[in-house]
């Protein structure tokens, strides 16, 4: 063990920052990062045992105990359970011999659950050591566990491969990009190196400028301004800056990057060059979520093309940019980009307070910029086609095109380019949806809005409904407060990295609740309870994941209020405690009959 | 008018809160003037003799005896009051929570550092001793509660000011420093 220890942290150049890369290849090395080697690796780092353990202990990925030779990773979110998750867990359960959360006693086959792993256009989908696999049926996973018990290479058991760059020899993924829509800006005839040439003569001013004019607006859901974010960075004080791209899309819902990355990546990493050369800033980093670690090898290709071509490292000439990929292990908060950047600097993924903004105080503590990757595509357009063509299309407040992820009950889950101003209504036509059997639009994710058919006619724009992308057709026959809220609440509290308290306690206080009503032990009390304890998570928590915590709740609430109404009784107190449930388990343990008096 | 009756109890809390209502110092003897002490450790009586205005606990629920104090408090008592952050959200007791009860009864009667003398690994399964629960709870999940007051302890002004205020059908004094805990 200590010798291969040893190799990887020299292969990162002993360089603490480096931990995740570290951590990550322990993992696949020896199915976990033991508390053995987390003491091992602190020593050959030079830094404390609890630096590396507080980075291993923050990412799903990242096991104490093994994982299993081949690791199973269930997505268990809403739009999969939605599609069946469900059956398959059993079946995956059956054929394993093991429950969902052990390892097999050979230590071969390890069954876990993982949050949305952006394949919600192809679910009930699972990660296996890394690989997708997507469109499960009970034969399909028969299949994998066989060949898993044959010895069979994970990869070698994705025979099918999808449309476009999945299939190339680099890829070989059985991921469908499944895009239904293309637009004028992204999914559209691109020449690689057009932009950058063109910008090397325009100066940074006028790059800025010319962004500015676009009034593009970041494409992750916040919706800031991407050129005064620009304008900032390249006026912060400094002369070492840095350019990230956000590519942790992990919104449950969103997958519209995963397609970007897959189709569209040297059109990315151009804008991130461009974004470079605005600001002045010589290196980049795409932050990638672990999940699509399968497109590894294609990315650094283009890379390396890329460098080949001049469009990276001495930028024709002008200019010096280049970029390297930090993976993410499992951790939606990471998306939140200061979170992000503590990640890239090899720490926990907890968000930083602000301000200080990034543009001032960002990656090692200097003047950084992060964008979304649909951002840095359409910068790359923008600055081919001009500020004003981009600004012609959309509404006032949001110019351009925005690509959604539809997924859900609807005929056709899939990305689209859309010109920002499409009504909800439009939308369930495009995506093959029935207004008549969707009951709700979840807009924006968990962390969204559920939103009725009576306000189907609202617009997706960021003065109206604003999404980063993600898109839930939710039918008739679904239990929207089981299967989506008690869901999301599920996602929430698993992935608040617990430093803020409200965000910690509440959000596990709040689904309790939740689980009380849908029990039918509710009150009406409790209703007015969780519209409270909401407002007070988007007022005493630090970034946005807890700010927005409670929306599964409070917009279920507020838009389907006779959906807990129907559930509660009208009393003035109600307790669903058990006693005789409740000493079952140590009763039995210590080996005596329970004796309820009354 | 004869004078308001009142109760207290420590159920699984650790006695710091009833130590914070002694913390109200000379002030007992204006207390003891202007309510009358029914169950309680501070005058030692064991069980309910009559109707109580008012009912203070401490600590959560942790066993089956607990739960039934606490239903014998909301029996006799017009008003109950959580007092203190176990008795609200169950508190130290309650970071067993995350432990399946097995193991908790282990860590204390086998495996625990200072368990010496069972090798037999016997565990306490007499009829007469309370019942564990699977996890700590706070008062309000069981019964009605009426009041809350945090703190960990909740400071004696605190208390004070509640017990006056409620006695007298007054509005409560509660600056920000005694109910802000960070």
């Amino acid at each position: 063990m200590e010798a291969t220890l040893q190799k990887i942290v020299e292969k990162y150049g002993k360089d603490s920052a480096r931990l995740m890369d570290i951590l990550y290849d322990v993992q696949t090395e020896f199915n976990c990062v033991s508390d053995e080697a987390v003491e091992k690796i602190a020593a050959l780092l030079n830094i404390s045992g609890v630096d590396v353990e507080q980075t291993r202990s923050f990412y799903h990925f990242f096991t104490k105990k093994p994982a299993g030779k081949y690791a199973v990773y269930l997505n268990n979110s809403a739009v999969a359970e939605m599609m069946g998750a469900g059956e398959i867990a059993k079946a995956f359960e059956t054929a394993a011999g093991v429950k969902f959360g052990q390892v097999t006693a050979d230590g071969k086959i390890g069954l876990h659950y993982t949050a949305d792993i952006g394949m919600n256009d192809q679910e009930p989908a699972a990660l296996i050591n890394g690989q997708v696999f997507t469109s499960l049926t009970p034969a399909k996973v028969n299949e994998i566990i066989a060949g898993i018990k044959e010895g069979k290479c994970v990869k070698d058991m994705i025979t099918t491969y999808g449309d476009g760059v999945n299939a190339n020899p680099l890829v070989k993924s059985m991921v469908k990009n499944n895009i239904m829509n293309n637009g004028p800006v992204l999914f559209t005839d691109y020449q690689v190196g057009a932009a950058l040439k063109k910008v090397v003569e325009m100066g940074p001013k006028a790059v800025v400028q010319e962004v500015k004019t676009s009034g593009i607006r970041g494409r992750g859901g916040a919706g800031f301004p991407t050129g005064m974010k620009w304008d900032f960075c390249s006026q912060a004080a400094g002369a070492k800056k840095y350019v990230v791209c956000n590519a942790d899309e992990g919104e449950p819902g969103t997958f519209k990057d995963r397609v970007l990355l897959t189709e569209k990546a040297k059109m990315m990493f151009e804008g991130m060059a461009i974004g470079g050369f605005a600001v002045g800033a010589d290196e980049g980093v795409l932050y990638l979520r672990g999940e699509y670690r399968y497109l590894q090898a294609y990315l650094e290709n283009c890379l390396k093309e890329m460098r080949d071509a001049k469009l990276l490292g001495n930028v024709l000439d002008k200019f010096k940019f280049d970029i390297r990929i930090q993976f993410g292990a499992g951790a939606y908060v990471c998306g939140e980009e200061t979170g992000l950047i503590e990640s890239i600097e090899g720490k926990r993924g907890e968000p930083r307070n602000k301000p200080p903004f990034p543009v001032q105080v960002g990656l090692y503590n200097k003047p950084t910029i992060v964008n979304n990757v649909e951002t840095f595509c359409a910068v790359s357009k923008i600055i081919e086609k001009g500020g004003e063509w981009y600004k012609g299309m959309g509404t006032a407040e949001s110019s351009g095109t925005k690509v959604i992820s539809i997924s859900g009950d609807c005929a056709k889950p899939g990305v689209y380019e859309v010109v920002w101003g499409m009504t909800l209504t439009e939308m369930l036509a495009l995506c093959g949806a029935d207004a008549a059997k969707t009951q709700a639009i979840q807009v924006a994710g968990p962390s969204g809005v559920c939103v009725p058919p009576s306000q189907f006619g609202r617009k997706i724009a960021l003065e109206d409904l604003p999404t980063g992308g993600s898109m839930i057709v939710v039918g008739n026959q679904r239990n929207l407060l089981k299967d989506l809220s008690l869901n999301f609440m599920d996602f929430m509290l698993d992935e608040s990295c617990g430093s803020c308290v409200p965000c910690r306690a509440l959000n596990h206080i709040m689904k309790e609740k939740l689980e009380k009503i849908l029990n039918g032990n509710g009150i009406k009390k409790d209703i007015a309870d969780l519209e409270e304890w909401s407002n007070s998570l988007s007022k005493t928590t630090r970034c946005g994941l807890g700010q927005t915590s409670g929306n599964p709740i409070s917009t279920t609430i507020k838009n389907f209020r006779n959906k807990y109404e129907e559930l509660v009784k009208d009393v003035d107190y109600h307790s669903d405690f058990d006693l005789a449930a409740s000493v079952q388990t140590s009763c039995n343990y210590v080996g005596r009959k329970p004796n309820i008096h009354h | 008018m004869s004078k308001p009756v009142v109760a207290t109890a420590s159920l699984a809390g650790c006695f710091g809160c009833h130590m914070s209502i002694l913390d109200i110092d000379d002030r007992i003897l204006q207390l003891v003037e202007l309510v009358e002490f029914n169950k309680s450790p501070i005058d030692d009586i064991k069980t309910f003799t009559k109707m109580c205005d008012v009912g203070i606990i401490e600590g959560g629920c942790c066993n089956s005896e607990n739960v039934e104090n606490l239903l014998a408090f909301r029996k006799n008592c017009k008003i109950l009051i959580s007092l203190g952050e176990c008795a609200i959200m169950g508190g130290l007791p309650a970071l067993r929570n995350g432990i399946p009860v097995e193991e908790c009864i282990n860590e204390a009667y086998c495996d625990g550092p200072t368990v010496s003398l069972n090798k037999e690994r016997i565990l306490p399964n007499d009829d007469e001793l309370p019942m564990i629960l699977d996890k700590v709870y706070p008062l309000h999940e069981i019964v009605k509660i009426d009041y809350y007051l945090p703190g960990c302890p909740p400071r004696a002004d605190l208390i004070w000011n509640a017990l006056v205020a409620l006695l007298t059908g007054s509005k409560m004094d509660l600056p920000y420093e005694v109910v802000k805990f960070d």
